[in-house]
């Protein structure tokens, strides 16, 4: 059983629906005793760090989150919410995440040719780097669906996959029971469920 | 490097699939659910999804089919069409959408983009426009192609996108549905004045008109088709492929299936 955490940011429906279609049983919830029942969780989130930061402190989960992940619960971050592991964001300011994994979230502006299009949007390569079980079975160079204007830095011990946008660009990383993916796996395809079973399985 | 995006583009009247002739005439062509995941198979990039039905009973189909389709297609889907407000933007997020198309409600009330990026991010919040020559001048159009609204594209354009929208969806009037080409001149135009990802729409008649596309304006992202596909003219799959050989970067990787086609014009199944 799967948790997806809710805390008010995002659109939940297409997570819940990927892992439906994996037979994955999951309960999208905010409540403390159901995600402490839960055999991993997914932290989700779309729009600005700091508000989805509060959120997550304003519904008494920010702690629990941290909590759960330390006991070694799978853990899997997507988008925003894999850049809410991370130490801190300079996200509009300076903001502190749960700090699950060293590094900064930063404008991929500074990473990428000037003639490029901010946000990131669409499906791009992933080129992978430390191993990782999510990746089992996915052939390097697969294509996944990205939506984002600031991706991790400073994490280089940590990263499983890279892709390539006029620059190197953080796709995803891990440590121990923590896994984030910078895209989103349940938009995209095949590779993307593959990888949120593979998650599963974890 | 990011691929270029080939968008089959799916007008939904009364449950059905449809597509006009320069917006007159319109034909049926297929059960929305079962086009979607053929080209989600035969890999589609993206799906976009407009409602075209006028009255509230057929607006209820259409977030049925729309949850429909989410909860079995695994690409981004976008809904456009009937977007006036706030709640609207809930009302298909709520049924799977992950980007609105906003187009005659961002004409009658321009504080919607803004307002809709600040609720649900810039990434969520598409501006479409319908844009015709009027005297030589790039015009917008509202309500499906019907009402002059005087705009003038690029000004228009790069308002919506200063607002907030995060993508530009440029559908030309004068090449939409006549399958000779997309219209270069226009999303020239449009892609040198803004700074987010520009889909080109109206006028795909053949695979090379995608290769055309993007070996001339590198800087459009995506590509929308509805007649060339619906009627199985050709698949995304040949025209990535021919994308591919040109040296143009698409994703490639994806399952094979056969195609739920009719003959042209004909209707097949039922309705949702």
């Amino acid at each position: 059983m799967t948790g997806i955490i809710d805390y008010g940011v995002g659109n939940l429906f297409s997570l819940r629906s990927s892992l439906a279609a994996i037979g994955e049983e999951c309960v999208v919830s905010g409540d403390a005793r159901e995600i402490r029942s839960a055999d991993r969780l997914i932290l989700p989130g779309v729009g600005a760090f700091e508000d989805a930061a509060k959120k997550l402190r304003d519904t008494g989960l920010f702690d629990l989150v941290i909590e759960e992940a330390r006991a070694g619960k799978p853990l899997m971050g997507i988008c925003l919410g894999m850049q809410l592991l991370f130490e801190k964001s300079l996200e509009y300011g300076e903001h502190a995440g749960l700090g699950l994994i060293p590094g900064t979230v930063v404008p991929i502006a500074e990473y990428i040719a000037p003639d490029l299009k901010i946000p990131h949007i669409g499906w791009n390569a992933l080129s992978f780097r430390h191993g990782s079980p999510i990746y089992s079975g996915v052939p390097e160079g697969s294509h996944v669906y990205f939506v984002h204007s600031y991706h991790a830095s400073g994490c280089d011990g940590f990263i499983t996959a890279v892709t390539e946008y006029g620059g190197t660009l953080t796709a995803s990383v891990q440590r121990e029971n923590v896994v984030g993916c910078q895209f989103h796996p349940e938009k995209s395809g095949p590779v993307g469920l593959a990888i949120l079973r593979n998650f599963t399985k974890m | 490097m990011i691929t270029k995006r080939i968008i089959p583009c799916l007008d939904v009247r009364d449950g059905r699939v449809v597509k006009g002739v320069n917006f007159g005439g319109i034909r049926d062509v297929s059960s929305p659910v079962e086009l979607a995941k053929y080209y989600s198979d035969s890999g589609a990039d993206e799906l976009v999804f407009y409602d075209i039905t006028a009255s509230a009973e057929g607006r209820g189909l259409f977030t049925d089919i729309l949850t429909s389709v989410a909860s079995q297609i695994f690409i981004p889907l976008t809904v456009g069409g009937g977007i006036n407000t706030l709640e609207d933007f809930d009302r298909v997020l709520k049924c799977g959408a992950d980007k609105v198309s906003v187009n005659s409600g961002a004409i009658r009330d321009p504080s919607l983009i803004g307002r809709a990026a600040r609720r649900y991010g810039d990434q969520c919040v598409v501006i479409s426009a319908d844009v015709k020559r009027v005297n030589g001048v790039f015009t917008v159009f509202a309500r499906g192609g019907r009402d002059n609204t005087g705009l003038e594209a690029i000004e228009w354009l790069r308002r919506c996108t200063g607002e907030g929208a995060g993508e530009v969806v440029l559908n030309s009037i004068d090449t939409d549905g006549v399958r000779r080409g997309f219209d270069i001149e226009m999303l020239r135009a449009v892609s040198d004045a803004v700074s987010v990802p520009v889909i080109a729409s109206g006028g795909a008649g053949s695979v090379q008109d995608f290769v055309t596309l993007f070996k001339t304006l590198p800087r459009v992202d995506a590509g929308l088709a509805a007649s060339i596909l619906h009627f199985g003219d050709t698949t995304v799959a040949d025209i990535k492929k021919a994308l591919r050989d040109e040296g143009i970067t698409v994703r490639l990787s994806y399952p094979k299936r056969a195609a739920p086609f009719l003959d042209k014009g004909e209707t097949c199944g039922k309705n949702l």
